[in-house]
């Protein structure tokens, strides 16, 4: 492709991107221009301008089911990038508005640009196709979501989360950069696409193809929280700004795994029983280690920490199970795991607010004070669980069967045990809501506005997801197919 | 197109429950009356239904097919057979009267009759469907609302653990016959879960032997199936007493209806198989069940076990794998749901007046509650199995059919009628007949009009049902040919 020539495809596959972009230059501008008093409409902005950016794109950036390469192959135009784009574009509404509420984080524009761009990195994560592009993009979505961890300056905790994470993701990403450099040395290529019948002209040895394989896994196990590489994610999501990390467990994740499922399936195919191999196993010991550690914890958000390492556990199964059944149910899997854990977070940051405490205990009588909340707390808390008629239900269904269809029975009987320990600790949670009683329970917890209202689209989503089914799985289906 | 009628059914109690979900929470007489006109008009739909089945056709009726998911062959699939309609009826009884008799809840009514409702929308949902999917689905809705009714509404000593162990047992059975319905649905190719085609699939004898088990298991921990047995007891202790109602009278058919419908239906080879075993489990439930009622001292418990013993023999007329044995179960599930709902609401309500359930210190309870009284002696003579009442229509026929397979079997299995008359007429002569204890003298009232209503309503059932079973046995006879048709005349 002739790279100089500007197409209108070629800003089509960037659409979201440039969106993203003339969003955060308007916030940064309104920032300016706005009196501090009305700062808070900031978060409005940038959550009606990403849903915007939702409906435009729908009109007018829809890949065809071809893909193309664009922007000399680093971008490619397909379906699954499209998906991914505007599920992070959502996310990231959603967290701008449980934000816009919280004094010293909702009412900064600088916070909302941080969002903004970290949201970009995540969309060219998701549709690069080569990769120098990819890193970019990784470490585009990173740096800001280090600072965003960190934003409460003077707050110890947010500070020690922030640094954490940025130890963490340096070091995790130095060591994918160097097998990237290996890649590339190996296949004289860097487009992903071009890889594959590289590595299958030049009869490259499979063990050094292992080896890099591996040095990469390190920096996407990091970005999904999977064994072993999940120890930042409980520090950072308890330190941080509760809705950052419902966004770090989200948004972000959902990007790493758009990026294992490009980089693996389309760039490693000839060594494929080798990652299958290894991720089955990664699966069944980041759900396992997920699930059991979740049951000791006491505070709130280091339980949904842990419950979100063990569901990047499920969805790596039906990563394993390589067909489209599989690919698809994990991309389902994270459409609707990302409207739950919003709702989840997006609870917890509305009480947080109030109480000034996210322990376990403090929820006690949360039914009695605010009947709503408690009732969405439920919604989001037995869809993680897989409870029908909830969203959950359906994608650990797609998932399991997904490796049932490959035969892998063992793990999707790995997987439901799972699901069981799971079980135990949402309704433990469930039960300190509902059943337990507090000294404070005539205090009323108000929900503002716009956490109501991204809270009453999450759960309503959660449970349409969960009862008509054919859309969402259809959509995954779209994206899965436009992978090759 | 004809009227959905199933859908209506499965549907109202949630509706309901979203409705009723949006009333203020102090107008606590309109929820409770949202409740009693919802369950009123699922009963009246539900008894509809059932007189709308035509029994000289037979097979599936009121069919209704909505694509849900093309992509996996999933689809919203109704239907009714003799063996199901019955148990929907039992289930707008149950709801009907458990609305009823739940009236004095103060704590919270509309978050209880919102999940009370949600647990009855999964319930309608699996004896409906046709669907392996959708089976999966409103079984596992029908699950989780438990947890919360009885942990929160529950008796306070055990709530907590009993609602916990439950909700894993039935979570852990139902997730392993999850897997087995996956393995089916691959295993046969036809990229469809509807129900009437997976039984065409002709899946290989070892494939059936392997996964019969699974999935009969799995369900028959919801069915009360020795050694899974444990939670039910423990459960229908600490539940309130509508859930309890609920609970033993249509939960635990479902584990058994489901076993039936996705094992034995689908499974028929492997049924053969393991059958010989599963009896003896069966067996113990029966035998030893009903022993463990004998010896407990707290009256609920009592009632918890011989629904254990009870539904063995339900799981025990299915293992005999004869027209008898099928035919006495399918009449057994509607009879002992009855007739359990009918002795949880009367033990919830010796409790509310007495606040023990210890038997030796009740007594005399007949001078003040008379019509409590005779509607606990209608359901121990059911439970007994005598003669004009329902229990012995679906008793009979389940050890004719032991009897044609297994006679040593059925010999063993008759002592539980022994032992369960000797339990029925201790307890009744303990709580209802002799003096009243001095401490209850002038506290014990008589229980309310609608109490009385719901417990009429049951024992009429049960009474209508022995005296004249033409209203049930042939839609149950129509059932069990299907069955009889997938197992090849067995």
């Amino acid at each position: 492709m002739n790279g100089s020539v500007f197409n209108v495809t070629m800003f089509l596959a960037i659409f979201p991107e440039l969106w993203i972009f003339a969003l955060a230059t308007l916030v940064l501008i309104l920032e300016l221009a706005l009196p501090k008093a009305q700062h808070r409409s900031l978060g409005w902005v940038t959550a009606i301008g990403l849903l915007l950016g939702i409906g435009v794109g729908l009109v007018v950036a829809v890949p065809s089911p071809q893909a193309q390469l664009v922007w000399g192959d680093l971008i490619r135009f397909d379906r699954l990038g499209f998906v991914f784009s505007l599920l992070f574009m959502f996310g990231a509404s959603m967290t701008a508005l449980f934000s816009s509420n919280l004094e010293k984080l909702g009412q900064r524009g600088d916070f909302y640009v941080l969002m903004l761009v970290s949201t970009l990195g995540m969309c060219l994560m998701a549709s690069a196709s080569d990769i120098i592009m990819l890193y970019l993009a990784i470490e585009t979505t990173s740096i800001p979501l280090y600072i965003l961890a960190g934003f409460y300056k003077d707050d110890e905790k947010s500070t020690e989360a922030g640094f954490k994470y940025l130890l963490f993701g340096a070091m995790t990403s130095a060591v994918m950069l160097f097998g990237f450099s290996y890649l590339y040395g190996l296949a004289g290529t860097t487009n992903l696409y071009e890889l594959a019948n590289q590595v299958l002209r030049n009869q490259l040895s499979p063990f050094l193809l292992y080896g890099v394989l591996g040095l990469i896994l390190v920096g996407f196990a990091f970005k999904i929280s999977a064994f072993p590489f999940h120890f930042w994610a409980p520090d950072v999501y308890t330190g941080a700004p509760t809705p950052i990390a419902g966004f770090l467990s989200t948004a972000s994740k959902a990007a790493g795994f758009a990026v294992l499922v490009r980089v693996l399936w389309v760039g490693f195919p000839e060594v494929q029983p080798y990652w299958v191999y290894i991720l089955s196993g990664v699966s069944i010991a980041t759900m396992t280690l997920g699930n059991l550690l979740a049951l000791a914890q006491r505070d709130m958000k280091r339980l949904l920490a842990y419950s979100s390492i063990a569901h990047a556990g499920y969805a790596l199964i039906g990563f394993v199970a390589v067909s489209e059944l599989g690919i698809t149910s994990v991309i389902f899997y994270l459409v609707v795991y990302l409207l739950t854990n919003l709702a989840a977070f997006g609870t917890v940051a509305v009480f947080e607010k109030t109480s000034g405490s996210s322990e376990i205990a403090s929820f006690a009588g949360l039914s009695r004070r605010s009947p709503w909340l408690a009732i969405m707390m439920l919604v989001a808390f037995l869809s993680l669980a897989g409870m029908p008629p909830f969203g959950g239900f359906v994608t650990k269904f797609a998932v399991f069967a997904a490796a049932v269809d490959r035969g892998l029975i063992g793990l999707a009987v790995v997987g439901v045990l799972n699901s069981i320990v799971g079980l135990y600790y949402y309704l433990t949670v469930l039960k300190v809501i509902y059943l337990y009683r507090s000294e404070e329970e005539h205090v009323a917890v108000p929900v503002p506005q716009a956490s109501l209202l991204a809270l009453a689209v999450l759960c309503i989503g959660v449970i349409a997801m969960g009862i008509f089914i054919a859309p969402g799985f259809n959509i995954a289906l779209l994206g899965a197919r436009a992978l090759w | 197109m004809q009227f959905p009628i199933l859908s209506f059914i499965v549907f109202t109690p949630i509706v309901a429950a979203l409705l009723i979900f949006l009333i203020p929470e102090d107008r606590k007489n309109e929820v409770r009356v949202a409740a009693l006109a919802a369950s009123a008009f699922a009963l009246v739909l539900s008894i509809w239904v059932y007189f709308a089945y035509d029994v000289s056709r037979g097979g599936y009726q009121f069919v209704e097919q909505v694509n849900w998911l093309p992509a996996l062959g999933i689809s919203y699939k109704v239907g009714v057979d003799g063996m199901s309609v019955p148990l929907v009826l039992l289930t707008g009884v149950v709801m009907f009267t458990g609305v009823l008799i739940s009236w004095g809840i103060d704590d919270r009514p509309r978050e209880f009759f919102t999940f009370l409702f949600i647990l009855a929308t999964g319930v309608f949902g699996v004896f409906v469907s046709l669907d392996l999917f959708m089976l999966f689905f409103f079984y596992e809705i029908a699950v989780f609302p438990m947890y919360l009714l009885i942990s929160i509404w529950g008796w306070k000593e055990t709530r907590e653990y009993a609602a916990m162990k439950l909700t894993l047992y039935l979570f852990v059975g139902s997730v392993i016959a999850l897997v087995g319905a996956l393995a089916m649905y691959f295993t046969a190719g036809l990229g469809t879960f509807d129900m009437l085609e997976l039984e065409k699939a002709g899946f290989s004898r070892e494939f059936q032997i392997l996964w019969f088990p699974f999935i009969f298991l799995g369900f028959g921990v919801l069915g009360g199936i020795f050694p899974f047995h444990n939670w039910s007891p423990d459960g229908h202790v600490a539940a309130p007493t509508a859930v309890s109602m609920f609970h033993a009278g249509v939960l635990m058919k479902l584990g058994a209806f489901a076993a039936l419908r996705v094992g034995v239906m689908l499974l028929p080879e492997g049924a053969k198989f393991h059958m010989g075993w599963i009896i003896l489990l069966t067996l113990v439930n029966v035998v030893y069940g009903a022993f463990i009622a004998s010896v407990q001292t707290d009256f609920k418990y009592v009632i918890g076990f011989s629904s254990v013993s009870h539904m063995g023999l339900v799981l025990m007329g299915f293992a005999t794998l004869t027209r008898e044995g099928f035919l006495g179960a399918g009449i057994q599930m509607f009879s002992h749901g009855v007739m359990t709902a009918l002795f949880f609401a009367v033990v919830g309500m010796v409790y509310d007046q007495a606040h023990t359930r210890e038997i030796p210190k009740l007594g005399g309870f007949r001078k003040v509650m008379p019509v409590v009284a005779v509607a606990f002696i209608i359901g121990g003579l059911v439970s007994m199995g005598m003669p004009g009442f329902s229990g012995f229509i679906a008793e009979f026929p389940i050890f004719m059919g032991v009897w044609k397979s297994y006679p040593l079997i059925a010999i063993v299995a008759a002592v539980s009628i022994v032992i369960t008359a000797s339990y029925v007429i201790r307890v009744a002569g303990r709580v209802f007949y002799g003096d009243l204890p001095a401490e209850f003298e002038g506290h014990v009232r008589d229980v309310n009009v609608l109490d009385k209503i719901a417990l009429v309503f049951l024992s009429f059932i049960l009474i209508a049902l022995g005296v004249y079973p033409g209203w049930m046995v042939p839609w149950v006879e129509s059932g069990v040919d299907t069955i009889l048709r997938l197992l090849g005349g067995a």
